[in-house]
């Protein structure tokens, strides 16, 4: 995650309290959903950006998943989510996150 | 689980860009407090 981001997290944990707050990711591949997940429950693992060390533990989801498509109206689903649904792999996503959130 | 809370949306330009995660979010009564896309090339 770039760093001006990491800073915006940062501030908005600060903001409002990490415990308020839910990540929800868009990737269209499950290359970097972990390091997602990782720099926002436990910190940058690159040690590098503002999230380096702060372990914010914010819960992350991608909005593909079951979970979060339930959240979104019937009508916005098919207009703005089905073709993505079609195209990207959502389960090692899905296991991934799991995982993550299972560790908070 | 996504309710009452605050959604930081982190869309892919490749995936799903954050606006379209925020727009659908918000339809359902979600409260999306930043969205932004990231390209990842």
């Amino acid at each position: 995650m770039n760093f001006e981001n990491q800073g915006i997290i940062k501030r908005l944990a600060d903001q409002y309290g990490p415990e308020n707050l839910a990540v929800v990711l868009g990737n269209g591949e499950a290359n970097g959903v972990e390091v997602f997940a990782e720099t926002v429950t436990q910190g940058d693992p690159t040690y590098a950006g503002p999230l380096a060390g702060v372990a914010l533990k914010i819960p992350v989801y991608h909005v593909l998943e079951e979970e979060v498509m339930a959240e979104v109206p019937e009508k916005l689903r098919n207009e703005k989510l089905q073709l993505s649904s079609l195209v990207i792999d959502v389960e090692p996503m899905q296991q991934a996150l799991h995982a993550s959130r299972e560790k908070l | 689980m996504l309710k009452g809370k605050k959604v930081i949306a982190i869309g892919e330009r490749d995936g799903v860009p954050g606006p379209v995660i925020a727009e659908c979010l918000e339809g359902g009564g979600l409260e999306v407090v930043f969205q932004v896309t990231e390209c990842f090339v």
